[in-house]
């Protein structure tokens, strides 16, 4: 079947089985990679994007359940002069990241979370990111970019 | 995942005409069933999604309750029956992630039955009534055991009503990989007498701890609970916990839960 939507504000249309997955139509029709799948069950959040408006895990629903939606993926992140986002440019400022596997996923988890609630407490940014796994960081350091993104004053990681 | 035949209709009754076919399934928010689905647990040969119906979605406060809509998501729930039903919203709020509570659903958690999944013990201790495109089914006689339901082939949850106790909570002891419950509780306090249902500890699934409701309609407070024990017979025993660990845990949070009524 022939499914178009929305992605990162430029209209899309590709060709989808029932059992195609948002995140398949995402990477290998659309060629959009920067959304990663890193289980494939459900767990890890790599393949957050956002489905207006609100993060859902690609990899757990149908591209066809997408028909006529506006979705975000992390390519869309960027501010349209192409430099970081705030939220990108503070993961990098406070190294909220290793090998950059969980980031695309814990970007647009922040997105959403910073969107309802735009000066999280730390707990909160902790409850949030229940969804997202990071076999890096440690997470100390992603909570505290996505504070520093909110605007509030967190020490700056060592050079 | 082996393929199937997508539908998405817009009301209830084309939605039953599609589920008419052999081996088709609704499909609500896909937070159980995609998974089942990838593991090759579940094969539809069509998927009949509810998401386009809109007559299933959402929190209506009513008299004495609220109902919700069968395909309403968590976060909908968590949000909008924070006024009227606070512990059932909070509730909600705490089932998986962000990303789950914005697609999965009340009707797919219920027609589901999980034996740790949290909406069921809410609607056993409310006495919440589920409504399907045929029938009214009181949650007494809606749970019948892990993973299976009262649900007729091809019947949809299109509601669920719950009346609102004088006072709720829901504790979840989280198993910290899954944070399904590893047990959980909700204890309902209502004019008639208190309900007590317990989620994620007995292998026939959600049930009611009756003795403590006895006792808790008696005299509500914690240490009414004193001298009651839950056997630790028919309890799940698995790598997270043994059955005598779940049957102390549902006395602990039945306690903790009457606490912070
Ligand atoms: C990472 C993760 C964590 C989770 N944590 C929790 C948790 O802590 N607590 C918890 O309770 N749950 C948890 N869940 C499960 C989640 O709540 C699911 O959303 C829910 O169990 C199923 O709802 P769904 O709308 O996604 O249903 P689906 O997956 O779409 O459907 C599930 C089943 O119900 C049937 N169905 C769906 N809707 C209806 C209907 N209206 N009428 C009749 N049959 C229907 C389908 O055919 C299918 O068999 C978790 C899931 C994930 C992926
Ligand atoms: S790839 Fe989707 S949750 Fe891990
Ligand atoms: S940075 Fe490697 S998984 Fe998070």
């Amino acid at each position: 079947m022939k499914i178009t939507m929305t992605v990162n504000g430029r209209p899309c249309s590709g060709e989808v089985e029932g059992r195609t997955l948002l995140v398949q139509f995402l990477r290998d029709i659309q060629g959009l990679t920067g959304t990663h799948v890193g289980c494939d069950t459900s767990q890890c959040g790599a393949c957050t994007v956002h489905v207006d408006g609100r993060q859902v895990k690609s990899c757990t629903m149908f591209a066809a359940e997408a028909e006529g939606a506006e979705v975000t993926t992390i390519e869309g992140m960027a501010n349209a002069d192409g430099s970081l986002s705030v939220i990108q440019q503070a993961f990098q400022d406070h190294h909220g990241l290793q090998c950059g596997f969980c980031t695309p996923g814990m970007v647009m988890a922040a997105a959403a979370l910073l969107k309802d609630n735009p000066r999280p407490s730390e707990a909160e940014v902790r409850a949030h990111l229940e969804g997202n796994l990071c076999r890096c960081t440690g997470y100390h350091n992603i909570v505290k970019a996505i504070l520093a993104a909110s605007g509030q004053a967190v020490a700056v990681a060592a050079e | 995942m082996y393929n199937f035949d997508f539908v998405k209709p817009a009301t209830v009754d084309e939605a039953l005409a599609a589920l008419a076919e052999e081996d088709a399934l609704p499909l609500s928010g896909g937070q159980t069933l995609i998974p089942a689905m990838k593991q090759r647990l579940n094969a539809p040969s069509r998927l009949v999604s509810l998401l386009g119906i809109d007559a299933l979605k959402g929190v209506c406060p009513g008299e004495g309750g609220v109902t919700i809509g069968g395909a309403t998501a968590h976060a909908v729930v968590a949000r909008e029956a924070a006024a009227v039903y606070p512990a059932l919203a909070a509730l909600a709020g705490g089932i998986g992630d962000p990303a789950v509570r914005n697609r999965g659903t009340i009707g797919g958690s219920l027609a589901n039955n999980d034996p740790a999944a949290c909406y069921p013990a809410a609607v056993l201790a409310s006495g919440a009534v589920i409504v399907t495109d045929r029938r009214e089914i009181a949650a007494d006689s809606f749970f019948q055991g892990m993973f299976t339901t009262d649900l007729e082939e091809g019947e949809i949850i299109t509601a669920v009503k719950f009346p609102i106790p004088e006072a709720a909570h829901y504790l979840k002891f989280e198993q910290p990989a899954s944070r399904f419950a590893l047990t959980g509780v909700v204890v309902a306090k209502f004019a008639e007498g208190v309900r007590v249902a317990v989620t994620g500890a007995s292998e026939d699934g959600v049930f009611r701890w009756s003795e403590a409701e006895a006792a808790l309609s008696d005299s509500f407070r914690p240490e009414a609970l004193e001298g009651l024990s839950v056997p630790a017979e028919g309890m799940i025993s698995d790598l997270h916990g043994s059955g005598a660990y779940r049957a102390h845990l549902v006395k602990v949070l039945t306690g903790r839960a009457v606490q912070a009524c």
